[in-house]
């Protein structure tokens, strides 16, 4: 069975229709990348795919390990193991990292049928990803993402994705605000969770960090429509070429 | 405990019973032997009969109007504690130290525990001082807090706390005094009496909480007056905590002397009506005054925080910070006046207040003044009503955590910017955990 099977999606914003009929299968073990120009609605898919509010879909369907995705809420996505590195990730004053995280945690461990960590076995297990992480324990200390520079707030989102261990991880735009080291690292960390299980969906719009995360599949999307699918060479070949000879080639 | 509808009595106007007991009242009130108190009592009620319960045509009372109160038959509070009230104290905030408890106003020796009271701080029973050795009073008592209320207090107090550090003198542990409505048979009034001295170089912190143990309406109608005297230093919280049927109505007046600071921080999580009223009286130099709130109010309920600061010396610096969580029909007022005298110059006063909205029947009204007559001055304020971010609630869910649970998240961490500036950590927690608490049934 497929990890995220997405059929004839359509979604509208405001009324205005960004996702004209999107067809993407992923299965466990993959890595997809999805690239386009700004605007082409990478950003749209993976809120529609979390279920963020006023995104409307208007046609098709996804399954998510055979279930309807669209039917749930979106804490009920999170648990079932669909994760979304944002490209812009919100501040929150007021909440500090550390209860946030296990918050998080907790919520995601009742719905497996698993024991909540009490305070101190979840500072331990934090303590020790950041540090994987090369993160400084002061941040989690400090008000969840605020005032936190772009890299510290990619590292903030790659640790909740090492605590969460989701089964769909989707990134948007995981390099932007990122130096070369930094965007290594989160790679890296990325890397390290790939396996048979799991699958990704990677959202860019440049090639940079699929050379340090190499896709199995590479889909162009332009105007809310997938134009083209290949391999990973697809990829360098859009480096070359950019994004208007396929648009040109795709009208 | 369950609700009476039908009261015994056929009401009466509040005014007139408050007034016509006065007489009967006045001859067992304490003090009556020094005449400067007789006068202060005479002259105070006469202010309050020309004045009346303040109207929406007062402009310091234009959005909460006391003249509901009439409705009410209140009848004098009984002296005597219910039984209910001994198992109270450590339901509202778990704190270690020294405890005054005052039930309808008046001090209940029996429920004080006094037994670590800290050398130098000495604590008396008002109407004690008052039949005993009124003249100790006399600097302090009546001479700062003004307007309608706190005459009726004045000319209606039969007990209360005097609170006295002598200089120099540093008390480590909190100092919590509770204050208990009672009125289980009629609708109650009391008028409960607080002075406070801080001597030069002093330094305590006193926590205050009110609640009722009721199934009637009370009116709770309390006067705290502080002096601080040079570089004394006071930490002040209030935790007003009344019963869905009390209404409560608090005036504040402070007084600093030069280097003197006083940081107060209010909380309001229940009662009918609250209106908590602060004078704050910059008088020396250097002094600072930081007052931050917070309330959470839902139902029908209604919170009015009025603050007036007046810088009336130099290099002074003034704070406020409020915080207000509204659900249901709740209503917050927040009303807060700067004035900067002449002679005051490099002032710097702020003051910030933010209304979160739950529901549409919610309303929040905010009032910022500043009156500066000096030409050198930092003065600034800013204000905001709003609803919860629905990005920072998606981003919560987007991580599996439940809608209410991200709610109550959002909720407290707009409130915790006023909480976590109670320096003491007891009080600090005790305070976040009652909000925690709140917070679960509104939103």
């Amino acid at each position: 069975m497929p990890l995220l099977d997405i059929r004839n999606l359509h979604a509208t914003v405001d009324g205005t229709e960004i996702l004209k009929g999107i067809d993407l299968v992923i299965q466990p073990g993959e890595v997809h990348a999805v690239m386009g120009p700004n605007g082409s609605g990478k950003s749209t898919l993976s809120y529609v795919l979390t279920g963020r509010e006023g995104y409307r879909v208007t046609a098709g369907e996804v399954l998510y390990r055979g279930r309807d995705l669209l039917a749930m809420a979106p804490e009920e996505r999170a648990r079932e193991g669909i994760f979304l590195a944002f490209q812009y990730p919100v501040e929150i004053p007021g909440v500090v990292g550390m209860t946030f995280l296990r918050a998080a945690v907790n919520a995601v461990r009742k719905h497996r049928g698993q024991d909540a960590l009490d305070a101190m076995q979840f500072v331990k297990l934090a303590r020790q990803k950041a540090r994987d992480l090369e993160m400084d324990e002061e941040m989690l200390k400090r008000s969840v993402n605020t005032g936190f520079s772009g890299g510290e707030k990619k590292r903030f989102e790659t640790l909740q994705m090492a605590l969460l261990e989701p089964s769909l991880i989707m990134l948007d735009e995981m390099d932007s605000g990122l130096d070369i080291d930094a965007l290594r690292l989160v790679a890296d960390a990325v890397q390290r969770m790939r396996s048979t299980e799991r699958g990704m969906l990677v959202i860019t719009h440049y090639q940079r960090i699929l050379s340090l995360l190499p896709p199995d599949r590479v889909h162009i999307l332009s105007a809310g429509r997938i134009i083209q699918s290949g391999d990973r060479t697809l990829a360098e070949e859009l480096e070359r070429t950019g994004y208007g000879a396929f648009q040109e080639r795709a009208a | 405990m369950t609700r009476r509808t039908a009261l015994k009595s056929a009401p009466e106007p509040a005014v007139t019973s408050l007034l016509t007991r006065h007489e009967v009242l006045a001859r067992h009130l304490p003090g009556l032997n020094s005449r400067w108190l007789a006068e202060c009592r005479t002259a105070a009620l006469a202010r309050f009969q020309e004045a009346g319960l303040p109207g929406r045509q007062v402009e310091e009372w234009r959005y909460t109007p006391l003249g509901a109160l009439a409705g009410i038959a209140f009848q004098p509070a009984r002296l005597s504690p219910a039984a209910e009230v001994h198992a109270l104290p450590t339901a509202i905030l778990p704190l270690d130290g020294c405890r005054l408890m005052m039930v309808n106003g008046g001090l209940d020796a029996a429920l004080c525990d006094l037994g670590r009271l800290p050398k130098g701080l000495q604590v008396h029973s008002l109407a004690h001082v008052l039949n005993t050795h009124p003249e100790r009073l006399e600097p302090w008592l009546a001479t700062s807090a003004a307007g309608p209320m706190a005459d009726l207090n004045s000319a209606s107090f039969h007990d209360g706390v005097l609170i006295h550090l002598a200089a120099g003198t540093v008390a480590e542990t909190p100092l919590h005094l509770v204050s208990v409505g009672v009125a289980v048979d009629h609708p109650v009034d009391f008028h409960p009496r607080v002075v406070v001295v801080l001597e030069d170089e002093a330094r305590a912190t006193l926590v205050e909480s009110h609640c009722g143990v009721v199934d009637q309406p009370y009116f709770s109608n309390g006067v705290v007056e502080i002096y601080l005297g040079r570089n004394a230093h006071l930490t002040h919280v209030k935790l007003q905590d009344e019963a869905p049927e009390g209404w409560h109505v608090a005036s504040h007046a402070v007084d600093l002397a030069e280097g003197a600071a006083y940081h107060a921080t209010v909380l309001h999580t229940g009662g009918r009506l609250a209106r908590h009223q602060v004078r704050v009286r910059l008088r020396g130099p250097h002094a600072e005054a930081r007052l931050d709130g917070a309330y959470l109010v839902d139902g029908i309920a209604q919170v009015d925080d009025t603050i007036v600061i007046d810088h009336e010396a130099p290099h002074c610096r003034s704070r406020q910070l409020w915080k207000g969580v509204l659900d249901g029909k709740g209503r917050g007022v927040f009303q807060g006046k700067v004035r900067v005298a002449r002679a005051a110059q490099k002032t710097d006063a702020y003051q910030l207040s933010r209304a979160l909205l739950l529901s549409p029947q919610a309303e929040a009204d905010g009032k910022p003044e500043l009156e500066i007559y000096a030409d050198d001055v930092k003065c600034g304020h800013g204000s905001a009503v709003g609803a919860l971010d629905d990005a920072a609630l998606f981003y919560l869910t987007s991580r599996g955590i439940g809608r209410a649970e991200a709610r109550r998240i959002l909720m407290e961490a707009f409130v915790a910017e006023v909480i976590d500036g109670v320096e003491e950590p007891a009080v600090r927690e005790a305070l976040a955990g009652l909000v925690r608490r709140r917070l679960g049934g509104m939103g």
